[in-house]
């Protein structure tokens, strides 16, 4: 499915070389939901970045859906991004002057779908999100916790096979987060892989997978026990 | 997808007013400046005979001062003696020919109530008509009998018409100009080549004369001429007749010469006729005699000035300040459609789609400055009107042509200030834009 093998990414100025990511190595399962912790700075979001065909690696390999995506041109990766990719940010990244409708219909358009197609997947998707009464709302007429719903409605539209989200309860309170999270759960059953980057390590523990980075390096929490409440294993993520 | 684009490109511009308004009006201004000027210079330096202006030829022989040329660098007089126009007209051997000049008289309309009026009227031969291809609203234009015989025929000019007989038929009528009656075998249909390209000498934009009648009648009736006169040396007579055997220039002189073989001809003939005049005397210059076509004629002539060309070329280059203006402007206002830019790119827009949205977008701006342009441009030509007089009114107006040309021009401009912005705004780093929304 996705699978990171010793990925390097280094920004380098004038002056100053710095390594994002050190042999970053995962294999992410179909159907998996991880959540990706580890503090600031230390390369979750590039790895997200990387993860979404959105930023080019330095070293490595990285195959996605059986792609390799070093080998891919621009046009084709922004063809695999809207096809198999959808993406969930933690500041919603809707477009404020359209409407609820035309920001769901945004990666649709990119694709050769006929617009009775498109129509019935986006009304399925704000469906999902519980807004499909709002339309015909703008994103500024909704509470933060809607919004957010209605970027995960435009991230599930196109039907991707991988749900990336950075931070996507970043912005909200708790109990909006915790409908966004039940949201992306019950996504998740339904057989999408979720990749999550999140600092709440409440939400974390609700994942089954856990990976931790570090200074660009990536090990993986592994539950001890049945119950996986207390005691993480520290290991390599491809194991 | 084009009526997407069309959508988002509306959506755009209503978000930013203030920057979408300071680009149409930049384009506007640009386009209003510079179609000013290019009509202005567009009629100035059109063929007024398409169709024909390469069978059209200007006669020039040189019987100037052998001591300087008519017109440097050893430019030939640009109109000809009544002895050469008269040896012309005889045995040059054209398809058609005619000699020319200016005069002027004051035109006495009949009825009690009905003022006299100055006029200016052209003295030529018949088949100025027919070369020239003078559009007839009645009669026709008058014989080579008339010629010949001096007869008192005239054509009258559309607006003349319209004046002295109210626009109908007149033709059968008589006129009395300077004091003389003239039968009315013609009256023109709105006749207005320009440039004059048939007079420059005499104002290539000025306004068409106001009756033609057979230029035999100048001298036998010792007319009052209107046009320019240059002399080179005095007169060797006193009195009319010494002026039409003088060495001065005043007639104008036009040949039809439909191909190669007659032009190389009548060009021949020209230079036998100045060998034959040297050894009578005249002509003391080298062989300086030409034909010129129209478009060539207009050139020699600078019909279009320096001053006009380089005024054009001041506003074509205010149009490029405006466009790089509206280029500072373009990127101000898709820098603030970054995060947008980003998102679209990541849920899979191409570079590609994305340019060609923004372009369109760019259009519809040019589209919109394009119009504006035109009524400024609109205006300006009414400036140029209201400054200059109403000799100056037939060239600026806006054609079709150049309506389209403006559009056209505001379009590709838009397009052409879009480039730069459009490319930097879809080569934004998408993973940059989302995270710093």
């Amino acid at each position: 499915m996705l699978v990171m093998n010793n990925i390097q990414k280094v920004f380098r100025t004038e002056q100053v070389e710095t390594h994002a990511l050190r042999d970053f190595s995962l294999k992410v399962e179909e159907g998996d939901f991880v959540a990706v912790t580890g503090p600031s700075g230390s390369g979750k979001t590039t790895f997200l970045n990387i993860a979404g065909l959105l930023e080019t690696f330095s070293d490595g390999q990285y195959h996605l859906d059986g792609i390799d995506v070093r080998s891919l041109n621009d046009n084709q990766r922004s063809r695999v991004r809207n096809e198999k990719i959808g993406f969930i940010f933690q500041s919603f990244n809707l477009i404020p002057d359209l409407n609820l409708f035309d920001n769901v219909d945004v990666p649709l358009r990119y694709r050769k779908m006929s617009s009775s197609d498109r129509k019935q997947r986006i009304e399925q998707a704000l469906e999902t999100v519980g807004l499909a009464s709002r339309m015909k709302h703008l994103p500024a007429q909704l509470s933060g916790g809607q919004q957010q719903r209605v970027a995960i409605a435009r991230a599930l539209a196109g039907s991707p096979r991988f749900l990336l989200a950075d931070e996507p309860t970043g912005n909200l309170d708790s109990s909006m987060a915790e409908s966004v999270m039940q949201l992306l759960e019950d996504i998740n059953a339904n057989g999408t892989t979720i990749i999550m980057v999140t600092h709440d390590p409440k939400l974390a523990a609700r994942t089954p997978r856990n990976i931790f980075v570090k200074d660009g390096v990536v090990t993986e929490k592994k539950r001890s026990s049945m119950d996986g409440t207390d005691s993480l294993i520290m290991q390599p993520a491809i194991a | 997808m084009l009526t997407y684009y069309f959508r988002l490109a509306i959506l755009s511009i209503k978000r930013n007013p203030v920057l979408s308004s300071l680009m149409i009006a930049a384009i506007g201004l640009g386009i209003g400046a510079s179609m000013t000027t290019i009509t202005v210079n567009y009629a100035m330096s059109g063929n007024p005979i398409p169709h024909k202006s390469e069978q059209l030829f200007a006669v020039q022989v040189d019987s100037w001062d052998p001591n300087n040329p008519f017109r440097e660098p050893n430019i030939a007089p640009d109109q000809l003696t009544y002895l050469d126009a008269m040896a012309l007209m005889r045995n040059a051997p054209a398809k058609r020919q005619a000699a020319m000049t200016k005069v002027f008289a004051v035109v006495e309309p009949k009825g009690d109530e009905a003022l006299p009026f100055d006029a200016t009227g052209r003295a030529t031969f018949t088949d100025f008509f027919a070369m020239f291809e003078t559009p007839f609203l009645y009669g026709n234009s008058w014989g080579k009998d008339a010629d010949n015989n001096n007869e008192m025929v005239t054509v009258l000019s559309k607006q003349t018409n319209e004046r002295l007989f109210g626009g109908e038929n007149s033709v059968g009528q008589t006129i009395t100009i300077g004091g003389k009656v003239y039968n009315i075998v013609g009256v023109l249909d709105g006749y207005r080549p320009t440039p004059k390209y048939y007079d420059v000498t005499n104002g290539a934009f000025n306004d068409p004369e106001d009756y033609y009648i057979p230029f035999n009648l100048v001298a036998a009736l010792q007319l009052n001429r209107a046009g320019n006169t240059n002399c080179w040396k005095p007169t060797a007579e006193d009195g009319f007749q010494g002026f039409l055997n003088s060495e001065c220039v005043w007639i104008q002189f036009w040949a039809e010469l439909p191909d190669k073989e007659t032009q190389d001809n009548y060009l021949a003939f020209l230079n036998n006729y100045a060998e034959q005049q040297k050894q009578l005397g005249r002509f003391p210059r080298p062989l300086n005699n030409h034909i010129q076509n129209v478009m060539q004629w207009l050139e020699l002539q600078e019909v279009v000035s320096d001053n006009a060309r380089v005024i054009m070329w001041l506003s074509i280059m205010f149009l490029l300040v405006c466009l790089l203006n509206t280029i500072g402007l373009l990127l101000t206002k898709f820098s603030t459609k970054s995060a947008e830019i980003g998102l679209r790119r990541a849920v899979g827009a191409s570079k590609k789609t994305l340019f060609a949205q923004h372009l369109l977008e760019s259009t519809l701006i040019g589209i919109a400055g394009g119009l504006l342009g035109l009524l400024l441009a609109y205006g300006g030509l009414h400036g140029v009107k209201a400054l200059y007089g109403s000799s100056v009114e037939h060239l600026a107006k806006l054609d079709t042509n150049m309506f389209f040309v403006a559009l056209g021009l505001a379009i590709s401009s838009a397009l052409l200030a879009a480039i730069y912005p459009t490319w930097r705004a879809c080569n934004i780093q998408p993973a940059l834009q989302l995270k710093t929304q």
